[in-house]
């Protein structure tokens, strides 16, 4: 039996304020219910405006995603009671959203389709408690109105490993697109994988069948809500094999909504928030519908930095690195920036861009406290050690250990700490700057001789 | 043209006697019946809208205004507790 996975992925956005209303959208930590209006609030009469930067985000993630953005898109309510939701329905897009159709390239060299990406608003935030004895759930609208971006796949997922990779790589093109700071823990991201069982049992040769074979299961399995990688990988594998017992008995599995239960290790049935998830979706009254033309998308495709993929191959090719430094240096766009800087400034200091990248990698810097002038002193300090040939330190060693016979004996009677008197000796005796641990191999080298 | 009223009831969260449920199940049929005579209209050269209003983009910029205090947002609500709105226990 093969897995068939596809995922939703909700991202909120980064933008200062909500995504209908004037309120902060900064809510994370804030006091309960400070972040609130009418329009958020979903009092009788209040009309929600939409927030121009966050619906362009919305639409240069579709553009980052290769998606084709329709000229003509609007918004809808979908309907449903839930507490966390003050008005009865959440807005959001039904079959005109801002993105159809991308793509994203794995690593495995995959492509898994992108459905659709559209725009839409947050919940409130339910906390459930006892007090006295007694269950209560309150309500936060806080987040109530910030804008979410919803990507959905296909279902063309097969193994959790190639699941990581786009997640992995959908939250680095929102941050290299500084629309969301994709933080897991912070709930910027939350993901809902389905999953299902296809049987690959080819038990016969007739075409007709061999077709059927090849159909996308007649049942899903969502898990909703999952702020983590980890818990992600741990839910869609324990629903594989929960779904193959299910199979293998001859059964099938139930069409439903579960949820990762960390405590339990399991994925349980959710409590469906509808009975019938019949979401009387129709065009939102409030909002005029929106329209581009190519000047203004145009506008927006030229907001798009170079993305990882692109600049991972062009510092591989550019400055002659490896594929898995490449990959290592554009993980952060930080990172890639302090990189160029680096390498911009050791040309005029004779240093190849190789010699940066093996010190940046190796040494592991930390960008926010060290500049790039630091980087290449120390690069250039370390030539300068390399560049003494090996035998000329030899010389000077066996010298030292002639002159010290003591420390030599104290050495090889088990006192190891006689090593550093001898490095001092030796870096004493040297005309020019000595690296320490290359100083210290040779000694240990002879020593043990 | 039957409807299902329970259905409808029950997706708009709203709670109907049986007495009611015979009364709208009527009432919304005819309802509908009278809007169906929109079906006898040829638009044949009419563009489908969502909207009759002719506005298009209208949006805001990205700037924020001043939020209501907790304790005005609050005033509405039946029950509250440390500054949340408090319901019964949801799952
Ligand atoms: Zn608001």
């Amino acid at each position: 039996m093969k897995p068939v996975i596809g995922l939703e992925v909700h991202v909120e956005l980064k933008t200062k304020s909500k995504m209908f209303c004037g309120c902060s959208a900064d809510y994370f930590g804030k006091k309960p219910n400070t972040h609130t209006c009418p329009v958020c609030l979903g009092l009788p009469g209040a009309l929600p405006v939409p927030n121009k930067t966050a619906i362009e985000w919305c639409v240069m993630l579709g553009m980052a995603l290769d998606c084709n953005i329709p000229l003509f898109s609007k918004f809808d309510r979908k309907n449903y009671f839930y507490p966390d939701l003050a008005k009865g329905y959440q807005i959001s897009q039904y079959d005109e959203p801002f993105c159809l159709k991308g793509s994203i390239k794995l690593g495995s060299g995959k492509t898994i389709r992108i459905t659709r990406v559209h725009m839409e608003e947050d919940t409130g935030k339910l906390i459930h408690e006892n007090v006295n004895g007694q269950g209560i759930t309150l309500i936060d609208f806080n987040r109530s109105g910030v804008p979410l971006v919803e990507i959905v796949t296909e279902p063309d997922f097969d193994n959790t490993k190639d699941v990581l990779d786009y997640l992995k790589k959908l939250q680095q093109i929102a941050r290299y697109l500084d629309i969301s700071n994709a933080d897991m823990e912070k709930g910027d991201m939350r993901l809902e994988p389905n999953i299902s069982l296809r049987s690959n049992t080819t038990n016969t040769t007739n075409n007709t069948n061999q077709q059927i074979t090849n159909k996308l299961p007649n049942y899903k399995v969502e898990v909703k809500n999952i702020n983590s990688f980890r818990f992600v990988e741990k839910a869609i594998a324990f629903e594989i094999k929960r779904q193959t017992e299910i199979i293998e008995k001859k059964g099938i599995p139930v069409q439903e909504t579960r949820g990762w239960d960390e405590n339990k290790q399991k994925t349980v049935t959710q409590r469906v928030k509808e009975e019938a998830s019949d979401y009387r979706y129709f065009p939102e009254p409030d909002i005029p519908p929106i329209r581009w033309n190519d000047k203004k998308l145009l506008m927006i495709k030229k907001q798009i930095p170079e993305l990882p993929d692109t600049k991972k191959r062009r510092f591989q090719k550019q400055y002659n690195i490896s594929q898995y430094d490449a990959e290592i240096l554009t993980r952060e766009k930080t990172l890639a920036d302090f990189y160029e800087t680096c390498v911009n400034d050791g040309q005029k200091a004779n240093l190849t861009a190789k010699q940066v990248s093996n010190y940046i990698i190796n040494k592991k810097i930390d960008i926010e406290s060290t500049l790039p002038a630091e980087i290449i002193k120390n690069i250039k300090a370390l030539t300068i050690y390399l560049r003494i040939d090996e035998s000329e330190i030899k010389k000077i060693v066996e010298r030292v250990l002639n002159e010290n016979k003591n420390a030599v004996g104290d050495y090889r009677n088990g006192k190891v700490s006689a090593v550093q008197y001898l490095i001092g000796k030796v870096l004493m005796v040297s005309k020019e700057k000595l690296e320490v641990s290359r100083v210290k191999k040779i000694l240990e080298e002879k020593l043990n001789d | 043209m039957k409807i299902n009223v329970k259905h409808v009831a029950k997706l708009a969260n709203l709670p109907l006697s049986q007495e009611e449920e015979k009364k709208f199940e009527k009432q919304l049929s005819s309802i509908l019946e009278y809007v169906e005579q929109l079906n006898s209209v040829d638009t044949k050269n009419f563009e489908i809208t969502s909207q009759i209003t002719g506005l298009e983009n209208i949006t805001r910029e990205d700037k924020t205004s001043i939020s209501l205090f907790q304790e005005e947002a609050l005033s509405n609500s039946k029950s509250n507790h440390n500054g949340m709105f408090k319901i019964k226990k949801i799952l």
